[in-house]
């Protein structure tokens, strides 16, 4: 049995075993990479195991594993997706001048009109869904944005604070502004720092509110 | 259309090197200002690697096929968030994968095999073969029947261990990147990675015992382990 070289190395052999894909991955400390390559000298076993491993990294991280022979993508693919693109990017549009129609008639308004109240009313929205939270500026409505079940934040697809992803469920920008959601401070945090520059330490207090209303979350997992 | 040679960003000199590169990042920022029908030049070249992606999670082809595609639409969607910091396919494997998790998840197949991937973890793997390893060169994957072979024994591998394989070893994410695509933790990718590469390497071995390699051109007649 392959232990039977233990004595002769810092590391026996099952403890290679468990370090030979970190060691491959360059993620060991200098330490046990000594050790481990005077192992390696010694033990054909383990030097056996290492060159079968790096063998099938080599293998399997080839192009050609993923090529249109090996891979064979549906007939169609490309032009479906061309399609739906397509589809996708007119209805972008058709919604953006949508709005912006309306905006122009509604910035005239409120100019008229002394502008504050009327913006305000108007910006206001639904009731957020965190008191202390900003409602974001700018957020195109049509961006895809995911929610989780019992949470105030809404997120980038992909966002690394999501909490309770098992929960999770996409919708635009605009319905989830619609259903009280704020922008997450991480990875939309662009669109709340368009706001008035006076407002920055009113920003740093939300920003902080905010972060306890996603460890609150967090802990409610 | 646009013309695949359009013209690039007016950054000045770039090495040929830096050729796709900067094309890319080219396409990126015109997408980003509006230019919408320039998006499917620039995924077009990932389009098999993303459809690769959501295939190793969900092993649907026609599931996997939506999901890249509405891996892309998402993409398309979200594009101005994409940050120039990050690699591009990167950024779109992991929407892939995001979106072929949630897409199982709605299907509730993971409850079951949730249990076994914790308790497998606590076990450490043991390679069953430790003859001397004949290394397979890379020139047997100009043979179709080798890659399918590699590519059946790679199906063979538990979801957990082939997931995280395909992602870092196939499509090149790192392992940082993968424990965020599949929401798993380093040390888990880590754990996984080994298992994988360790039962694949005896698998190639068995393999070889059965004749899946007996016609390459470096056989020599002797058992090679």
């Amino acid at each position: 049995m392959v232990n039977s070289k233990d004595d002769r190395a810092a590391v026996n052999c099952e403890q290679m075993w468990q370090e030979i894909s970190n060691y491959i991955e360059g993620e060991v400390d200098a330490g046990l990479r000594s050790a481990m390559d005077e192992h390696f000298r010694t033990c054909k076993s383990c030097s056996s195991v290492l060159a079968g491993a790096r063998n099938v990294i080599q293998l399997y991280s080839d192009e050609r594993m993923i090529d249109e022979q090996t891979i064979e993508v549906p007939a169609g693919f490309g032009r479906r997706l061309e399609k739906r693109l397509a589809q996708s990017a007119r209805v972008r549009s058709s919604r953006w001048s949508t709005w912006s129609a309306w905006l122009v008639p509604v910035a005239a308004l409120a100019l008229f009109a002394g502008g504050l109240h009327v913006a305000n009313s108007m910006t206001s929205g639904p009731e957020l869904k965190s008191e202390h939270a900003q409602p974001g500026q700018g957020i195109p409505p049509d961006m895809l944005v995911v929610v989780t079940a019992d949470a105030k934040v809404f997120h980038v697809p992909g966002c690394g604070v999501i909490h309770n992803k098992a929960t999770e469920r996409t919708l635009t920008a605009k319905e989830a502004m619609a259903q009280g959601y704020v922008p997450c401070l991480r990875c939309l945090r662009e669109y709340l720092h368009t706001a008035d520059a006076g407002h920055s330490a009113l920003e740093s207090e939300a920003d902080a509110d905010a972060d306890a209303d996603e460890e609150i979350v967090s802990s409610g997992r | 259309m646009a013309e695949p040679n359009v013209v690039l960003n007016n950054s000045g000199l770039k090495s040929p090197a830096q050729g796709s590169t900067t094309r890319e990042q080219d396409l990126i920022s015109r997408v980003q200002r509006g230019q919408n029908e320039l998006f499917y030049e620039l995924v077009r070249p990932y389009e098999r690697r993303v459809y690769a992606a959501a295939l190793a999670i969900l092993r649907n082809e026609s599931d996997a096929e939506d999901t890249a595609q509405e891996a892309m639409l998402k993409a398309f969607a979200n594009i101005r968030q994409f940050r120039a910091e990050a690699r591009f396919s990167t950024w779109l494997i992991q929407i892939t994968v995001n979106e072929a998790l949630m897409r199982r998840r709605r299907e509730r197949t993971v409850l079951m095999e949730g249990i076994d991937d914790r308790r497998d973890e606590e076990s450490d793997y043991a390679p069953r073969d430790f003859a001397d390893w004949r290394e397979i060169p890379s020139e047997a994957l100009e043979r179709k029947e080798v890659r399918l072979k590699l590519a059946d024994a790679l199906a063979t591998l538990d979801r957990k261990y082939r997931e995280v394989f395909v992602l870092r070893d196939m499509e090149q994410l790192n392992i940082q990147e993968t424990a965020e695509a599949l929401g798993i933790s380093v040390a888990s990718v880590k754990t996984r990675l080994l298992r994988a590469r360790l039962m694949l390497r005896d698998l190639l071995a068995a393999g070889w015992e059965q004749g899946w390699f007996s016609r390459l051109p470096f056989e020599k007649g002797n058992k090679p382990w």
